[in-house]
């Protein structure tokens, strides 16, 4: 019985992480939305019992549903990210909804788990190996699709979280030069912005020297370094450029927040500051459950959805910010050990995927949340008010362990 | 390696995010506080200030309402009848504009003071209407309300605390009222009681959403204790009335207690101009009198040489001495005493050979010096006979401050063997040196409290009580030290020979002029030279006035010291007033109207007008207004003060004929 083999097989670690992180979530929403009017909480209430049904009907539905139609859901997804365009509600600025009614839907949520089915079945193919620059090019496209369509919401927050793609097309074996690649470039922007442009080309063409000096004879090639530093200077200057003449004044405020470059606690570092004074106001235990005195207050602007981390920090401390960063990680370490153990390279695949989308999530909401990151809007997995989210993960999350849960019958 | 990079950042950036939460709640902790600006406020209720009363339960300071009109002005409804508002609290429309665009600046969302520190009458008519305005509320306030217009030296005043009193006493916060000076001050905690407080939480507009943690933190006010003072509020009253137009003390002591029954310090104010609106306007012209002092409590603070009452004490320890006698011991006085080569002490007695008895009645110089002489000669090291003498006089509380419970006092001085070794460092300095001590010139000086505290110990033959304001805190014991005896070092049997010489001030002495029929009055004239730099020459002016009395004879009930300054011989002012408080005080009505009218009409204006004149704020020293005596006061003849002195008249015969 496929009911039995389900309830039997079904990994409950990871259930009970998921519903603890859940109920956990809703508490502090109701904390923090206790004395507002739009009925926040009951709503999200309602959002919770709405995943019930929907984890019935992911669990029930044939495993191998998934991974053949994987290519089916990837195209509806991009059309319904595409639909936005003519049919979206803006709201705030951002053009991510469908209103149906007073009810929205984001499709930017459900496109996440799309697209790590339509990775995990194109990667599925023994046929693929990513060492060819072809296949390299047609996985990277498949992530880049929805970034496309997202970008221009405009939702950044949301085509961030498909950067952590590149990690599990890592996985599966893309040449490392990428993740060198791309963590080379970060660490270039960040430079670019704290201090001047030269100084940072000089101090690449120190590193690039040592290692051109101190590698092997062999390996000596003066064109490759000398390539590299041009590479670099390109890089910085055009981030310089970037930075001070695409970038609008709000995204630069953000930066220069984060990079204690300005202080304004009363325009935009207001977040931040306000979100930093809640969690750390909490001290070892926290101040009670709903007695959070800034959480009451409502400094925090958006506390019950991407700051909902500080009314963790005020009203539970540091006993249980530590709770539910361990929850976080433990869950992501389980779902990438199911996901080692998985027979089919698709359900693999599909897990690593679950695994980077939740933990990007998490670490760039509470970075930014305690002042690491700039401000940025992505919502942390299970705990955000909103029922696309909370809908969108669930499926994401639910989808792999059903694939778990069925292993053992795959011939 | 491919398989654990994920993990890997996993772990790494979820220790990073555990390092910083860590970092934020834990070990920097500026955040905590932030937390409570931002979102705790903490508000205070403050509870009602006891009031004072007199030792006989007449009501003496209490308390008034006073309103301040609160202004939000993003509450301010488009409708307001501007008029309306204008017309209740007497304001124009120009100023009503003018306050609310000040208000809008300080916030528009923050209550600020619209109008303050209005009385019951100007907020009657602006509080039945006041549902009308939204966006106005109003905030009580307490305020002092004095029954009486005398006595401001004794209640001293409230005021705002100083910012290095809130750094000193975590208690008060900025704004919040203290008691300064007199009982106000030394009895602050007792009457303030304990305000209350409540923890309230604010949203990020900083407006109110309710109570923090449901009040769990939140403290219930405290009253204030009722006190009752020993002063008599009627006796206060009427020396403060003989003392106009006069500089000085007055201080009256109940010598079986050492309760003061009067503190009078001249020229005075009405206690009422230091509350309200004029408060600071007032205080200022006070402060700043540096002439008259009205602030300077003579009663408690003016040292001078105390003159022929000294001689009590002289004679008081010659016979615990045993250097001489009550009878047989004759000096016989020249008019005068010369005690060294060329020097010669003046005396006013009648002469001839004279006793203890004579010696005190009339006052005589050269019999008490002797008898100091033969006290200091006792001993062949004159230090030591000194350290005796100074000995007795301090157990009479002298040269220390008394340890009542006002704050203001001084020390006096009463001199030893150091003084002297330090006067004279070479030494050989024998009792010819500081014979004027005998007299109570030399170094010897006390306060008009003392003195009267020298009268209550002999009254009582030899003990005395600390003198004290305090006569009854409402559900408390007062202090054990004002019930506590002391005694003094001279044996009881020394005191009724000089108590039968006081006696006889009255009936042959220097005060014979001021007997009181029915009462027997034991009292000392005595007289303090004094003098001040005029236009950058010492000019010796009148001398200062000084009377000790105590009565009845037997039985003592009222010892008073009375110090006039620049007032002349002691029979001529402050004797007279002597004995007029005394009848007050045993009598409660007064016999002899010709002497009060007298003496109420005494001025001593032109004598201080050489040091100054009248300034600025003597417009606002007070005489009493309510008084059917002020009728009886003529125009002062110091043309200086005429103004504001007749006006004060007419209200005060405006008032008598209403009554």
């Amino acid at each position: 019985m496929k009911n039995q083999s389900v309830k039997n097989n079904i990994d409950w670690i990871s259930v009970f992480i998921y519903i603890a992180l859940v109920i956990l979530g809703w508490l502090n929403i109701y904390s923090s939305s206790l004395l507002s009017t739009e009925g926040t909480y009951q709503k999200q209430l309602i959002f919770i019992g709405c995943t019930i049904p929907l984890i019935f009907v992911v669990l029930f539905v044939d495993g191998k549903f998934y991974e053949k139609y994987a290519s089916i859901i990837f195209g509806v997804s991009l059309l319904s990210l595409a639909g936005l365009f003519l049919f979206g509600k803006t709201i705030a600025g951002q053009r991510c909804w469908y209103a149906i009614g007073s009810f929205t839907l984001q499709p930017s949520e459900f496109a996440k788990a799309a697209t790590s089915l339509a990775l995990a079945k194109y990667l599925s193919d023994t046929q693929i190996n990513l060492k060819e620059v072809n296949r390299q090019i047609q996985a990277l496209a498949i992530v880049f699709l929805p970034v496309i369509l997202i970008l221009p919401q405009p939702d950044p927050g949301s085509a961030l979280i498909y950067s952590i793609f590149i990690i599990v097309l890592y996985r599966e074996g893309l040449p490392s030069w990428y993740v060198w690649t791309g963590f080379i470039t970060i660490l270039l922007f960040v430079l670019t912005l704290v201090l001047e442009p030269y100084v940072v080309i000089l101090l690449a063409a120190l590193v690039l020297a040592i290692i051109h000096f101190k590698g092997r004879v062999v390996d000596r090639n003066l064109l490759m370094s000398g390539i590299f530093l041009v590479i670099i200077s390109a890089f910085v200057f055009s981030v310089d450029y970037v930075f001070d003449n695409v970038f609008k004044q709000h995204h630069r405020d953000r930066f220069n927040i984060l990079l204690g470059k300005t202080v304004d606690m009363k325009g935009i570092g207001y977040n931040t500051n306000q979100s930093e004074i809640a969690i750390g106001s909490g001290g070892w235990l926290g101040k009670g459950f709903l007695q959070g005195t800034q959480t009451k207050g409502g400094f925090v602007p958006e506390q019950h959805t991407d700051y909902i981390f500080t009314t963790v920090g005020e009203e539970w401390g540091f006993a249980g910010s530590l709770v539910v960063i361990a929850l976080f990680v433990g869950l992501f370490l389980r779902v990438i050990y199911l996901a080692e153990r998985q027979k089919t390279k698709f359900s693999r695949v599909y897990g690593y995927c679950v695994a980077g989308i939740l933990f990007i999530h998490f670490f760039v909401n509470i970075a930014m949340v305690i002042g690491i990151f700039p401000t940025i809007g992505v919502p942390l997995p299970f705990f955000s008010y909103g029922g696309s989210g909370l809908w969108g993960f669930t499926i994401l999350l639910f989808i792999f362990l059903k694939m778990d849960a069925n292993k053992v019958n795959e011939w | 390696m491919r398989k654990i990079l994920l993990p890997a950042l996993i772990i790494i950036a979820g220790s990073l995010l555990v390092i910083r939460v860590f970092y934020l709640q834990i070990i920097d902790d500026s955040f905590k506080l932030k937390s409570e600006n931002n979102a705790i406020k903490k508000q205070y209720d403050y509870p009602e200030r006891g009031y004072i009363y007199d030792r006989n339960g007449k009501l003496l300071v209490a308390n008034q309402a006073s309103y301040d009109i609160m202004v939000i002005p993003r509450d301010i409804k488009e409708d307001l009848n501007v008029d309306e508002f204008c017309t209740l609290l007497n304001i124009t429309k120009e100023d009503y504009e003018k306050r609310i665009a000040k208000a809008k600046v300080y916030s528009p969302r923050l209550p600020s003071v619209f109008l303050a520190q209005l009385n019951k009458s100007e907020f009657a008519a602006f509080q039945e209407k006041i549902r009308k305005f939204e966006g106005f509320y109003f905030q009580k306030r307490s305020l002092r309300d004095y029954e009486v217009d005398y006595g401001a030296n004794i209640f001293g005043f409230i005021t705002q605390v100083t910012e290095k009193l809130i750094a000193k006493n975590p208690y008060y916060n900025s704004g919040d009222l203290i008691g300064q000076q007199g009982v106000e001050q030394s009895y602050e905690e007792v009457l303030r009681g304990i305000k209350g407080v409540k923890y309230i939480q604010k949203d990020k507009y900083n407006r109110e959403i309710g109570s923090y943690k449901d009040g769990k933190y939140d403290t219930i006010a405290v009253a204030g204790e009722d006190i009752n003072l020993t002063i008599d509020g009627e006796l206060q009253k009427y020396g403060q009335e003989l003392m106009i137009n006069k500089r000085g003390g007055i201080v009256a002591i109940e010598p079986k207690t050492g309760e003061i029954l009067a503190l009078v310090t001249a020229p005075s104010f009405d206690p009422g101009i230091l509350v309200g609106r004029q408060r600071s306007k007032n205080y200022t012209l006070l402060y700043h009198d540096s002439i008259a002092k009205p602030l300077y409590d003579r009663g408690l603070l003016a040292e001078y040489p105390p003159g022929s009452p000294f001689k009590l004490l002289t004679g008081l320890v010659a016979l615990q001495e045993g250097v001489i006698d009550e009878n047989n011991f004759t000096v016989t006085c020249h008019h005068g005493f010369s005690y060294a080569r060329g020097r010669f002490m003046r005396c006013h007695c009648s002469g001839g050979q004279l006793q203890l008895h004579r010696g005190i009645y009339q006052s005589c110089n050269t019999y008490f010096a002797t008898a100091y002489m033969r006290t200091i000669n006792k001993y062949t090291n004159p230090s030591a006979s000194v350290d005796v003498w100074s000995s007795h006089l301090k157990s009479f509380g002298l040269g220390e401050f008394m340890g009542y419970d006002l704050p203001t006092g001084k020390r006096g001085k009463i001199p030893t063997s150091k003084t002297y070794k330090r006067m004279y460092p070479n030494g050989g300095w024998r009792s010819t040196a500081i014979v004027s001590n005998a007299i109570g010139q030399g170094e010897v000086v006390m306060t008009p409290i003392q003195l009267a505290n020298m009268m209550a110990t002999i009254a009582n033959q030899g003990y005395y009580y600390t003198p004290h304001i305090i006569k009854k805190i409402e559900g408390k014991t007062i202090d054990k030290k004002f019930t506590t005896k002391h005694t003094t070092t001279i044996d009881q049997k020394y005191f009724p020979p000089i108590i039968s010489g006081l006696f006889d001030v009255y009936n042959m002495g220097t005060a014979s002029r001021l007997r009181v029929d029915g009462i027997d009055i034991c009292g000392k004239t005595g007289t303090a030279e004094n003098f001040a730099k005029i236009g950058g020459k010492r000019v010796q002016l009148e001398d200062h006035s000084i009377f000790v009395a105590f009565a009845p004879k037997d039985n003592p009930k009222i010892a008073i010291a009375i110090m006039i300054e620049n007032g002349g011989f002691g029979a001529s002012v402050a004797g007279p007033i002597a004995s007029l408080m005394i009848e007050k005080y045993l009598r409660r009505k007064i016999t002899r109207t010709d002497l009060e009218t007298r003496v109420l009409n005494k001025s001593l204006a032109s004598e201080y007008a050489k040091l100054g004149g009248m300034s600025e704020a003597s417009k606002i020293e007070s005489v009493p207004k309510d008084s059917v005596l002020q009728a009886k006061i003529a125009k002062p003849k110091v043309p200086a003060a005429t103004n504001t002195k007749t006006e004060v008249k007419k209200t005060a015969v405006d008032t008598t004929k209403k009554n």
